[in-house]
């Protein structure tokens, strides 16, 4: 890979989650009714027009001052002039030249450790198109006899980030939509769901000769709804792209499809349509001219960033690099990170908690962190009788199981699952006895100086205890009596 | 004698706070004036008699019980079937609209409603208001009722002819390059164009949205201003509404001393003989009034016409790609794709004028035309703007013929667009510069057509407009009964 440099720059767009759409009044909700949320304007019916929503543009301006954006003192809506039939006007409201965001970037923190700066190029506002299912028995379009469109979706506000073209490796964009993910999720701005559509991705790419200035041909990726498409997508690209120049081919412009199933990019149309959008203010709706004052109150409300909140886990808390990186990661774990400190847990445990045994499971169950059960109570219970060994570690992460399940207390599930440690001397002391009588040969060569053995006796003693002693004890009346 | 359909909004409303007549009197004299010359007319596309009456039974209920009445309140209305009605079908005079039905009112209608107007129906107009002849339409042409061989002015034709006519006693249509004032010039009525933004557009069907505004047919000065109040100020589901201005009580204080500036070209070549004799005639009714009347140019009207004609269909181009079968409307089954379907729901479901603008706007945005043309387009529109801003240092109102011709016949011009474009030349800069005009009859010409004389105000000024025009209708005391209402 040395002899060449990739190239990668993203388009993000991302579905504000505001109490209603765009440009009128109805409900912007995920998984309703097809065509329940819709209404002259959104349908795009005769002499409707549109209203922007201002919780929208106070959104994207948010979203503007946490990446370092220019606020335009006036930016325009345009129109873009396409024909599909989920658009219902049949162009789309959006920004041209004059968007409201201009420049920024985001540090974004490598799996190596070392951080990089991601220009963004602008972010605009425009509003999302309704949803086409094809109807046809193989569920391909070109097979297609019907085709059903739900316009729920249509009119639902959609914030447009588009970066750089900076970043030199698939694992440098992952990283960096991890990080514009987390950020936006800590504007609480979006839902930043890639699996519903709330965060969607395209990326553009090109390689060129290592230590070359000029940019190569550059192709565009589609249809990638998942951070680790996007890495696999950028690879395999990456992979033909210097395949085919090495083969003494060119690389056509174009935009290719990211085939999950086939783990392969795919050539979309055989004959690229040169679309020419006809851009042209919308005379609909006046310039927008934010007020420096409203922006500066905008700016008032911005949160901790998920930058400075690694620092701060890092200096204050004591969590080393890498959990931090994955505690920020995302809101849930952060929030649930948080809430068990503030309720007394220590913060070294709870992260090791949330990071590995929670997280681990959750990516098993393919659960979003966000509709977990858990809750802080859960995690500070947890560690509490890990710690006073009232439960074992194995134990714990029984419970923490059946909390996901559930949403049980945690003592409740001990107490059903029989898990509570025998830590009771005298009870314990009789389990002891018994092993060391019917294991005379290890007890012989234990004394004899093999300490190793003293292992397979606790083994002996949980076994015996059906898995309830406490190991720690156990170790110490055998240690004890064989002293 | 006159038929109550024939008198003013202002007299009749005062007829009807005394409880000399009632709502029903009104609405049946108008229906019975329809019955009597719509056949001949072609005014309206839909009629809407039982909607009509129901509503003037309640009014006059409403009123027994001694409630305050507006002034809108039992005066029979008609709209541009641009207009959306909920629940009464809305066509734009298009194939491609010919069922649609709208789920919603538009502002206009709304606020008249509330105020207990009477709806009597929807009315012709050129296919999406592209057209100054009502020929445009798919469903016919209207006929003038001062001559049922003559065009009644588009695009608002069926409005004009209709209040004409006394079929209604005021109407509303849209303005975009002179839809409301020369058809109102054509059949010797008031037509208002209200400042851009005074009055909401939420459902005027869109033709050109920087240019579209919603305007007022009457058969006086001060129903217009009646009207306006009624429907003007600033409306939440369009943003580019304004709030309006607080309204002065200074409409017959008279014009001594008001500055009049008569626009340059006003006699020129293209201004049928007809037209000048009476504007003339007018001006120096004006110079007698005490008015202080002096020529004003505006250095760049002259582009204002290729302007309007590049600015219009662009946004038209855009406006109307809407229009393609899938969720409302006309639709041509069949095809391979729904591509296809759009693509011959369009070809079959527009007509040939429409067609041509959406085409011309179309190449006018093209990539690689776009500052040629629209950017182009958009500067003479700035330049026209600064144009009016100085003539406004130097004069209270501009004023100018409203058509440079007469009514012309039904199919004269149907052939030749350019000449059907150039009846705009007087009105189209105001709608460029967004500012208020307003179109009076100012007399008859030879052939017994009736003249109109067009005051333009600034921005916001449409109280100035109404002061200078009422003065001058009152002292021009004209008499306009079209000929086609001797025999009713």
């Amino acid at each position: 890979m040395s002899e060449w440099e990739t190239v990668i720059g993203l388009e993000c767009h991302v579905e504000l989650d505001t109490r209603t759409k765009m440009f009128c009044g109805c409900p912007n909700e995920f998984g309703a009714e097809p065509n329940t949320h819709v209404c002259p304007v959104c349908l795009g019916h005769p002499g409707s027009l549109p209203v922007p929503n201002e919780e929208a543009i106070r959104r994207i301006v948010k979203i503007g001052l946490a990446l370092g954006s220019e606020i335009a003192p006036r930016s325009l809506f345009h129109r873009k002039n396409y024909f599909y039939p989920d658009m219902p006007k049949n162009y789309q409201i959006s920004q041209f030249d004059l968007p409201i965001c201009v420049g920024g970037h985001l540090e974004v923190e490598l799996p190596d450790g070392t951080t990089s700066r991601v220009g963004i190029t602008r972010v605009h506002m425009e509003e999302d198109t309704g949803k086409t299912t094809h109807g046809s028995a193989s569920g391909r379009i070109h097979d297609a006899d019907s085709a059903l469109i739900d316009y729920n979706r249509a009119g639902v506000p959609l914030v447009e980030c588009v970066s750089e073209p900076d970043m030199r490796s698939p694992e440098e964009a992952a990283a960096y939509l991890r990080e514009l993910r987390a950020t936006l999720e800590a504007l609480d701005v979006s839902d930043v769901r890639m699996e519903e559509g709330s965060l969607r991705c395209d990326a553009n790419i090109s390689v060129r000769p290592s230590g070359s200035d000029a940019l190569g041909t550059k192709v565009e990726i589609k249809n990638m709804n998942s951070i680790r498409s996007l890495e696999r997508a950028l690879h395999f690209e990456r992979e033909r792209q210097v395949a085919a120049l090495e083969a003494g081919e060119s690389i056509v412009q174009e935009t290719r499809h990211w085939d999950e199933d086939a783990g392969a990019t795919k050539s979309m149309r055989s004959k690229e349509e040169a679309f020419d959008y006809r851009y042209f203010p919308e005379p609909d709706i006046p310039p927008l001219a934010p007020a420096s004052g409203w922006i500066e109150e905008i700016r008032g409300t911005l949160p901790e960033l998920p930058r400075a909140r690694r620092a701060r886990y890092e200096s204050d808390m004591g969590l080393r690099p890498e959990v931090a990186r994955v505690l920020v990661a995302n809101r849930a774990s952060t929030d649930l990170f948080e809430r068990t400190v503030a309720i007394g847990a220590e913060p070294k445990a709870v992260a090791n908690w949330v990071t590995q045994d929670l997280a681990g499971l959750l990516n098993e169950a393919g659960t979003d962190a966000r509709d977990s059960r858990v809750a802080p109570e859960h995690v500070a219970d947890l560690i509490r009788l890990v710690a006073d060994g009232t439960i074992s570690g194995a134990g714990a992460k029984q419970v923490l199981e059946e909390v996901l399940e559930t949403g049980d207390e945690v003592e409740m599930i001990v107490d059903r699952r029989s898990l509570r440690q025998v830590s009771d001397e005298g009870a314990l002391g009789e389990i002891v006895d018994m092993v060391i009588a019917e294991q005379p040969e290890a007890v012989e060569k234990l004394r004899a100086g093999k300490q190793e053995l003293i292992g397979f006796l606790v083994g002996q003693v949980m076994k015996s205890s059906g898995g309830s002693a406490n190991p720690k004890l156990a170790r110490e009346l055998l240690l004890e009596r064989l002293s | 004698m006159t038929d109550l359909c024939d008198r003013t909004a202002t007299e009749l409303s005062a007829g009807l706070a005394s409880g000399e007549l009632s709502a029903v009197d009104l609405t049946e004299s108008c229906l019975s004036r329809i019955d009597a010359v719509e056949d001949r007319v072609k005014a309206f596309l839909t009629l809407t008699p039982e909607v009509a009456r129901e509503r003037a039974v309640e009014l006059d209920v409403h009123r027994a019980t001694g409630a305050p009445q507006s002034a809108v309140a039992g005066i029979p209305l008609a709209l541009k079937d641009v207009l959306t009605t909920r629940g009464i079908r809305t066509t734009c005079g298009s194939r491609i609209l010919e069922s649609y039905v709208p789920p919603y009112d538009c502002t206009p209608w709304t606020r008249l409603s509330g105020e207990g107007a009477v709806l009597l129906g929807k009315t012709n107009c050129d296919e999406f208001a592209m057209g100054s002849s009502n020929e445009n339409s798919a469903f016919g042409p209207v006929h003038n009722p001062w001559d049922l061989d003559a065009v009644p002015g588009g695009s608002s034709g069926g409005s004009a002819a209709a209040v004409a006519a006394g079929e209604v006693v005021w109407a509303l249509g849209t303005d975009t390059g002179g839809s409301v004032r020369q058809p109102a010039a054509l059949c010797g009525v008031v037509g208002l164009k209200p400042t851009y933004g005074l009055v909401s557009r939420y459902g005027l069907i869109a033709f050109a949205s920087s240019l579209d505004t919603v305007g007022t047919f009457t058969r006086s000065v001060p129903d217009a201003a009646v009207l306006l109040g009624a429907i003007a100020g600033r409306d939440p589901r369009d943003a580019t509404s304004l709030d309006a201005p607080p309204v002065a009580s200074d409409l017959d204080r008279g014009i001594a001393g008001l500055r009049v500036g008569v626009l340059d070209g006003t006699f020129g070549e293209g201004v049928a003989q007809g037209v000048r004799d009476a504007v003339r005639a007018a001006l120096d009714r004006l110079d007698a009034l005490g008015a202080e009347v002096g020529e004003v140019s505006l250095p760049h009207a002259d582009y204002a016409l290729s302007a309007y004609y590049l600015i219009a269909p662009s946004e038209a181009s855009s406006n109307l790609a809407r229009y393609d079968g899938v969720r409302y409307g006309f639709r041509v089954e069949g095809g391979a794709d729904s591509m296809e379907m759009m693509a011959r729901t369009r070809g079959q479901g527009f007509g040939a004028e429409v067609k041509r603008r959406i085409m011309l706007g179309t190449y006018a945005l093209s990539a690689g035309y776009y500052e040629a043309y629209y950017g182009q387009a958009q500067k003479v529109r700035t330049l026209i703007i600064r144009d009016y801003e100085r003539a406004f240092e130097e004069c209270d109102v501009l004023v100018s013929p409203t058509s440079p011709t007469t009514a012309f016949k039904i199919g004269e011009r149907a052939d030749d667009p350019m000449a059907m474009y150039l009846s705009d030349v007087f009105t189209i800069p105001a709608n460029l510069a967004g500012v208020p005009a307003i179109s009076l009859p100012c007399g008859l010409d030879p052939a017994g057509l009736p003249v109109g004389l067009q005051f333009t105000g600034p921005v916001l000024g449409e109280q100035v407009l109404f002061r200078a025009a009422e003065t001058l209708e009152r002292d021009l005391g004209l008499d306009l009964r079209p000929p086609l209402l001797s025999g009713v």
